[in-house]
């Protein structure tokens, strides 16, 4: 306990970087680009990956719309391929995975009683590397066409060289680059978040007393940390196949492009996970509060997590099944993907089990969660339908694949992340978002998503092909894809009741106190919204849901009691807070990083005095960081 | 891990805390060690990858020229062992900081430098006598796959010289003192992990035999 307040207190003596002036402010607008304070950077994170969630939802609208009817005009051929691209980039790169990494940046540290991440200026880096390496990806639309492969961008069609290539134009050297540079931000995140939880965890925070929700991103961030450098590997034999002539997927000189969809969906099938792991670890956390119960076997949870984690790396190959990998390799994998949903299921039973018999609010929170395992369940339904080997042989590249991972994704993580805005919002801002306009924006969601994406399983099973700009009349799908692209304008309601309510929250709102739903973990033992530091003193652990048995204890006939208030508050005397030396503002980690994009540019234009440039000022900022200590003495 | 009594400036009675990165930690290990280990995690998928790439290709190509017609295997066989003996230097280097010897830490740390630069300098003359003999990134799969992964690990290794390079700076500047040991072992598993992978692509590409 001490030792950690001496420790913050322990100032770098060694003489200062005098390259720039240091930044002092942590308040005020500018102090927004040079913090390294873990929940504002979590409130970039999210606030940033929110705004890229509207953009996919437009990009979205637009395929909706030139879908409402046979023989759409709306679009382009390949202006669509655009849309739908960068609609599953931005869908998985720039929302789906920074908006986990905003939760997890948020909440990892306060949630094992840590003042804040291992590497404070390594996670402002990895947010400006997310923010800079987005708006590099969509220059590409005013630099002469974004990306237009496809979001697993499938070589040869990518990789052909420019000169003779299927899609000439720079977007998939923007789409390889681009996702290079936000696979650096994400493997920062990764490397940050499992150091900070092996080692940074409160006195007593044993590894089976942490939420579920620590558990759930820390396996995330394993992931991450493997997975990444593989996609990494086959999007740079992408861009050297199609700007220098390498023969990586080139068949003509024995290349193989099979490699290429071996080494991407060894990345992108443990992406899945990477995206819905996140979800589970929401959904864990609101279940037992608003079931005031705890987590219905909690180490079962966490176990089946970590299996999923190992699992997830053996199923690869089902994404393949139509590609001749011969039938042993089918059913292998046929069965690998059947046996990883043992491990989800034995999730889902445990939610159930967790709000079975429990006294239950529905509150919008929980109303998330409910629609999450609903919606989820039908998706992993659809998953198993499609581990069939000839089932899927029939299903691939329908609609009916859409119908599924729309299911996992949308039904699972978005519904899960907004169960968590509408929970932890009280939390970070400290008012709690109107609970009737957030019920209306559930239910509309809820009717909305699966007007939109239920029918797609039937008009996929009928054949309807995905990727495809258009379809002709009299095929039997017109009335489908219109109540479909009617369900797409729901959910951009329901979206934009949410902003109202923001809006209204932030005109109207109440203050909440520190622990409106009366929750379970250590969160929500300082104040609303935290100070800077955190915990005013490091709390120390001695139970799994270490909060509510600071509230909670039982009579001797079991029945729950309250202690009295003011027991429960770890905040107790703030004086000790003067020793406590946060980490100082920096400018480095964003200047060390516009150095990102200016390599960038140099390489999507083979402009090798960009890629100077950008070396050279690489060079600089890593020196001005490093050199600058990470706490400044007198701050 | 050592202990010493670290500063403030605050007027504070000076605290014991560990060296490593200041903090005291669950694990007793540094934030910077573990960091360190898990990134080296993350690049061994990467080499992985190409390694496996290269396996995958090899000896598929019928046209260019062939490995047998350019390979000097004394050649590479003498820049691979200056480049393995530099692991040696390395240890050296880090032995020589923790017991405060600061000057022949400057040496090892140097010669390591100077064993991985002589590397680089192997390569280099490889890759041109080879350009010369024909063999370019897009002859064949083999010329493909042979630059890019060699070339990657150059890269790596050229990182590390200017990471060996910038400690010998600092501590030329008076700013590694034995505290800061942990810096140098830092760069050292770095620097390990590039020989170790060095092991498996010279395997690789130069000693499994070619039909």
């Amino acid at each position: 306990m001490t030792t950690v307040e001496d420790a913050l207190t322990h100032v770098e003596t060694k003489p200062v970087n005098r390259m720039l002036q240091r930044p002092r402010s942590t308040t005020g607008a500018w102090s927004w680009f040079t913090t390294v304070d873990h929940k504002k950077i979590g409130i970039l994170y999210g606030v940033t990956a929110l705004a890229f969630f509207l953009i996919g939802g437009i990009e979205a609208l637009l395929i909706r719309v030139q879908l409402w009817g046979p023989n759409g005009t709306v679009l382009t051929a390949n202006q669509y391929n655009q849309v739908f691209t960068m609609h599953g980039t931005t869908m998985i790169f720039l929302m789906g995975m920074p908006l986990s990494i905003a939760f997890g940046n948020y909440l990892i540290p306060l949630m094992i009683g840590a003042r804040d991440v291992a590497f404070p200026r390594i996670n402002m880096f990895g947010y400006w590397v997310f923010l800079l390496g987005g708006l590099f990806l969509y220059s590409s639309f005013v630099l002469g066409g974004a990306p237009n492969g496809g979001w697993f961008g499938y070589a040869p069609l990518t990789s052909t060289p420019m000169s003779k290539g299927f899609l000439p134009g720079h977007g998939p050297d923007f789409w390889t680059i681009g996702l290079i540079m936000l696979g650096i931000g994400s493997v920062t995140s990764a490397l940050n978040f499992i150091v900070t939880v092996i080692n940074m965890r409160a006195p007593g925070m044993s590894m089976l007393r942490m939420p579920v929700f620590v558990w759930m991103m820390t396996v995330v961030a394993f992931l991450t940390l493997f997975a990444m450098p593989i996609v990494t590997a086959a999007l740079m034999m992408v861009y050297l196949d199609r700007n220098f002539g390498t023969n990586f997927f080139n068949a003509s000189m024995h290349g193989d492009p099979l490699l290429y969809q071996n080494l991407f969906w060894l990345f992108g099938h443990p992406e899945v996970y990477i995206l819905i792991l996140p979800g589970m670890a929401v959904v864990s956390e609101i279940l037992p509060v608003f079931s005031r119960k705890p987590l219905f076997g909690y180490s079962v949870v966490v176990f089946s997590g970590i299996a999923i984690g190992f699992l997830g790396w053996g199923v690869w190959a089902h994404h393949m099944f139509a590609t001749g990998i011969g039938p042993v390799a089918q059913s292998a994998f046929g069965v690998s993907t059947m046996i990883i949903a043992v491990p989800t299921g034995v999730k889902i039973f445990n939610w159930l089990g967790t709000v079975w018999g429990g006294a239950v609010r529905l509150a919008t929170p929980m109303l998330y969660a409910l629609g999450f395992i609903a919606m989820f369940t039908l998706g992993g339904l659809s998953g198993v339908m499609s581990a069939i080997v000839p089932a899927d042989t029939q299903q691939t590249d329908s609609y009916f694949v859409v119908a599924h991972f729309h299911y996992v994704l949308f039904g699972g993580l978005v519904f899960a992340l907004f169960g968590g805005f509408y929970y932890w919002w009280p939390k970070v801002f400290g008012k709690m978002l109107d609970e009737r306009l957030g019920k209306t924006s559930f239910w509309i969601m809820l009717i909305g998503f699966n007007l939109t994406f239920f029918p797609m399983h039937i008009v996929g099973l009928e054949g309807m092909p995905r990727r495809t700009y258009t379809y002709g009349a009299g095929l039997g799908w017109d009335l489908l894809n219109k109540l479909e692209t009617v369900g797409a304008f729901l959910i951009a309601t329901s979206v934009l009741v949410f902003i109202v309510n923001i809006v209204h929250t932030k005109l109207r709102g109440e203050p909440c106190g520190e622990d409106p739903w009366d929750a379970r973990t250590l969160e929500w033992a300082t104040s609303s919204p935290p100070p800077e530091f955190n915990f005013a003193e490091i709390p120390i652990v001695t139970n799994r849901d270490e909060w509510w048995h600071r509230k909670y204890t039982e009579d001797e006939d079991g029945r729950l009691v309250r202690l009295p208030a003011g027991a429960a508050t770890a905040t107790a005397e703030p004086e000790a807070h003067h020793h406590i030396h946060m980490p100082s503002p920096s400018y480095w980690p964003l200047l060390f990083t516009i150095g990102l994009p200016i390599l960038g540019y140099g390489f999507v234009f083979k402009n090798w005095w960009l890629v100077g440039l950008g070396a050279v000022w690489l060079m600089f900022g890593m020196t001005g960081w490093a050199t600058e200590p990470s706490t400044e003495p007198g701050t | 891990m050592t202990t010493t009594v670290a500063t403030t400036d605050h007027g504070h009675p000076a605290t014991p805390t560990h060296v490593a990165g200041g903090h005291p930690t669950n694990t007793g290990i540094s934030n910077v060690k573990i960091a360190i280990w898990a990134f080296l995690g993350s690049e061994c998928l990467f080499f992985g990858a190409f390694i496996s790439t290269y396996l995958l290709y090899r000896g598929r190509d019928t046209i260019g020229p062939k490995p047998k017609q350019l390979f000097t295997i004394p050649f590479t066989s003498c820049t691979s062992f200056i480049l393995l003996m530099s692991s040696l230097t390395m240890v050296l280097a880090l032995a020589a900081i923790q017991r405060g010897d600061h000057r022949r830490f400057r040496i090892w740390i140097l010669s390591t430098a100077l064993f991985g630069l002589t590397f680089i300098g192997g390569q280099v003359y490889e890759f041109t006598s080879f350009y010369r003999q024909g063999l370019n990134l897009h002859v064949n799969l083999f010329g493909s796959t042979f630059f890019i992964l060699t070339g990657l690990h150059g890269a790596h290794v050229t990182v590390g010289i200017f990471w060996l390079l910038s400690l010998y700076s600092r501590s030329m500047q008076g700013k590694l003192g034995t505290e800061e040991s942990e810096a140098v072992e830092v760069a050292g598993l770095y620097w390990h992990f590039v020989d170790i992978v060095w092991i498996f692509i010279f395997t690789a590409i130069y000693l499994v035999p070619y039909h």
